[in-house]
């Protein structure tokens, strides 16, 4: 299950085992839920559970980051596996989102 | 070796997740890589949804309750055709739909061109198939339809020439 979180000014969000467009709707639906009513900054992306994504994930990482990207916040990626690195590097989503280890 | 498949589904959101899963589990007899079977079911898993998100416009399926997520859509009729040809080491996907088609092929295959962005698409369908697969071709016609053929060789492919 997905999951989310604040933390300080960052809402987290712990994806689930499977990120694709069945999944993608809910997702996208809490975090707005999150950004409009909570004082939110930057967004992390947790995919320690993660062990598939598709073009949804993509969709769902770049939806929020035009969100935030505005007011001057960041999206980061952590726990990401290799597959999950790749389908972020041929996207091009490395170069708006920050990997970390 | 020569060995088919053929799946026929509803188009609905739910079975993204078994189609990729089918492919996955009929591709496991030729030992592909861990990294193989991720870039099949990728592929897969976007073209599926590009058949029931684009074809038959299906952007809803049914949650936990067996009640329509998001609620405010209807859920369109539709098929969804998926046939797997494993031969000689490699492996054949097509994927059918019935729906409404594509007016401009080469244009929707660039990356990040999509025509839904509002629903937080990204436009990167194509370019994933196109990237995790060896060969990709796309037949469309208005009114008609699509079909996505692809191709990917399995790195194990001698082995089991050899083993016959
Ligand atoms: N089966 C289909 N039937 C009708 N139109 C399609 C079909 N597949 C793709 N398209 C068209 O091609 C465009 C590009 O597809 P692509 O998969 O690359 O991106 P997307 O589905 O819009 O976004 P993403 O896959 O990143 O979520 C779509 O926006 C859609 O207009
Ligand atoms: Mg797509």
């Amino acid at each position: 299950m997905e999951d989310f979180q604040i933390i300080d000014n960052c809402l987290m969000v712990k994806l689930p085992v499977e990120v694709d467009h069945h999944r993608a709707s809910y997702i996208c639906e809490r975090a707005d839920k999150y950004l409009l009513e909570e004082n939110v900054e930057h967004v992390v992306f947790d995919f320690e559970d993660t062990r598939f994504m598709d073009s949804s994930g993509i969709g769902i990482i770049m939806g929020r980051y035009k969100k935030i990207a505005c007011f001057g916040g960041k999206v980061y990626a952590i726990h990401a596996d290799r597959q999950i690195q790749r389908i972020l590097t041929i996207s091009g989503l490395t170069k708006i989102v920050e990997v970390l280890a | 070796m020569k060995n088919e498949m053929e799946l026929t589904f509803d188009a609905i959101s739910n079975n993204e997740s078994f189609a990729r899963m089918a492919v996955a589990a009929f591709v496991s007899t030729l030992n592909p890589t861990l990294e193989e079977l991720a870039d099949i079911k990728t592929a897969v898993s976007e073209a599926v949804t590009n058949a029931i998100i684009h074809g038959y416009e299906n952007i809803c399926g049914y949650g936990k309750y067996g009640e329509v997520r998001p609620c405010f859509w209807p859920v369109n009729q539709g098929k969804v055709q998926l046939n797997c040809l494993l031969c000689e080491g490699v492996l054949h996907i097509e994927v059918k739909d019935e729906g409404k088609g594509i007016e401009d092929i080469a244009q929707a295959m660039e990356p990040l061109y999509t025509t839904k962005p509002q629903l937080n698409r990204s436009g990167m369908g194509f370019a994933f198939m196109e990237a995790f697969m060896d060969e990709l071709e796309v037949e469309s016609a208005p009114g008609k339809g699509t079909t996505v053929r692809m191709k990917k060789k399995i790195g194990t492919g001698a082995w089991i020439g050899s083993e016959e």
